[in-house]
């Protein structure tokens, strides 16, 4: 009980603390760019979750530690990919540029949602 | 046409399809030699350790107090224990069991069944009215760690028959290790041939040849000795595919397959892992 209220009462101090946080973010700079951010760090935090996309298990990606090196270091990806589109489709399915890919179809096999795709494929695109 | 010269046609046609164990065997060491040419040939029944100098001196050393001296000792008791109706393990082998593990999986023409050592041991079992005992570790890992030892230094000896049953044993074998499967999509291959010496996270990828040389293993990890279907296993559920039964067809026809490609190789087990 008393870990329930506890926790219960870290998650209001964190919601009025993200709110906060929020609110400062709104005023100083404008809204669409700080959707972004916030895409980008959810973004970043399931292409790092061992349980969601665990890129790091195969590709060295800024700020991640315990890389692996199966696949290709995640750099310049405007360079690598002229539209977020086309980076979108690697990440949902590697097997349409490579058939005997290693890299796991994240869409077809329900690795990640859609919604967790496009949040990857956010912040994917800023490396 | 002129029958013989259909004969030759439908014979070269053949070879060309049909790509036997034999070539497949080759094929498959070639692709280590290649990839590693500073590695002796006879060094691959070291499984990753062959390939990483990093990790390879603590490993020796690790072997020269093996964890696994414990199980043999007490695989050996049981092993020349006497059944309750008198008879050994003994009676049920040739040579007595000893030294004739690096032989297994053995096709056995009278049933068309596919025997491994552990089956084996079980049938033995079987036939003298007692329990069969499990696959995964305890007892029966413990006397195949006994065995494995009176193998060591053999030269790996496993026989595909022209029977077409035994050449369906092997071809399911070598499907399974090709076949991707699990929510990741992955196969053997994958991991093992294509990727063999890169790093998943912190973990190198060993070479399949020479994966069944040095069973059963005491694995770190596990705190216990094992056999090769629980890595097996171990491996299938790392991609989050269901993993099959030990002492399953799909893991005898695996185990049938990866030990043919070893052939030539020293028997060496048990070992030990990480
Ligand atoms: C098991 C290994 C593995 C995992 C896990 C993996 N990848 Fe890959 N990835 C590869 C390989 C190998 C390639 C090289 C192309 C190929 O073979 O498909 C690749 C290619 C890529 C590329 C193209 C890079 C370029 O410059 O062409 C991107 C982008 C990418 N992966 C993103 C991701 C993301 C994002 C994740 C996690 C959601 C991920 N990968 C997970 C193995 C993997
Ligand atoms: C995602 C990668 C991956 C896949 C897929 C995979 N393995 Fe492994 N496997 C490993 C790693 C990592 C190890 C530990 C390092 C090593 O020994 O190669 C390992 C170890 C093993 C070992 C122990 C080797 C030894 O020397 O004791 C065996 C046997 C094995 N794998 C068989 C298989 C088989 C058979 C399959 C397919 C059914 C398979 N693996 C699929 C990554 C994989």
């Amino acid at each position: 009980m008393s870990f329930i209220k506890k926790t219960l009462k870290f998650s209001s101090l964190a919601i009025v603390f993200a709110g906060l946080l929020n609110f400062f973010m709104l005023t100083s700079v404008n809204s669409a760019e700080a959707v972004g951010a916030k895409s980008t760090a959810e973004g970043k935090k399931l292409t790092f979750g061992r349980k969601k996309g665990n890129c790091l298990a195969c590709h060295i990606i800024a700020d991640g530690s315990l890389p692996g090196n199966v696949g290709p270091p995640l750099v310049a990806m405007k360079v690598r990919f002229k539209t977020k589109k086309a980076l979108r489709s690697q990440i949902a399915n590697s097997r349409a540029r490579n058939k005997l890919s290693i890299m796991p179809p994240f869409s077809a096999k329900k690795i990640l949602t859609e919604k967790e795709i496009d949040l990857i494929t956010d912040f994917i695109y800023t490396l | 046409m002129n029958k013989k010269i259909i004969l030759l046609l439908t014979f070269f046609i053949s070879i060309g399809l049909y790509a036997s164990p034999e070539s497949d065997r080759k094929a498959f060491a070639k692709h280590y030699y290649d990839l590693y040419p500073d590695v002796h040939p006879a060094e691959f029944n070291n499984g990753v350790y062959a390939i990483d100098a990093a990790s390879k001196d603590q490993w020796e050393s690790i072997e020269e107090f093996p964890p696994y001296e414990i199980n043999v000792d007490s695989g050996k008791k049981l092993f020349e224990t006497a059944f309750k109706n008198g008879k050994t393990y003994a009676s049920c082998f040739d040579n007595g069991g000893i030294g004739i593990k690096h032989t297994y999986p053995r096709f056995d023409a009278k049933t068309g069944d596919l025997i491994t050592m552990e089956l084996a041991l079980n049938n033995c079992r079987k036939a003298n009215n007692e329990k069969p005992l499990k696959y995964k570790k305890g007892p029966l890992i413990d006397i195949s760690a006994y065995l494995a030892f009176t193998s060591r230094g053999k030269t790996i000896d496993i026989k595909i028959p022209n029977d077409k049953r035994a050449i369906a044993w092997y071809e399911k074998g070598k499907k399974f290790f090709e076949t991707k499967r699990g929510q990741l999509d992955m196969s053997c291959t994958d991991c093992h041939v294509n990727n063999v010496g890169k790093n998943v996270r912190a973990d190198l990828l060993g070479p399949a040849l020479g994966h069944t040389t040095h069973w059963p293993v005491y694995r770190s990890k596990w705190g216990s000795l094992g056999s090769l279907h629980r890595r097996y296993a171990g491996c299938n559920k790392n991609i989050r595919a269901k993993p099959k039964k030990p002492q399953s067809e799909e893991y005898r026809a695996l185990e049938y397959y990866e030990s043919f490609m070893g052939n030539g190789l020293d028997a060496n087990g048990p070992g030990a892992r990480k």
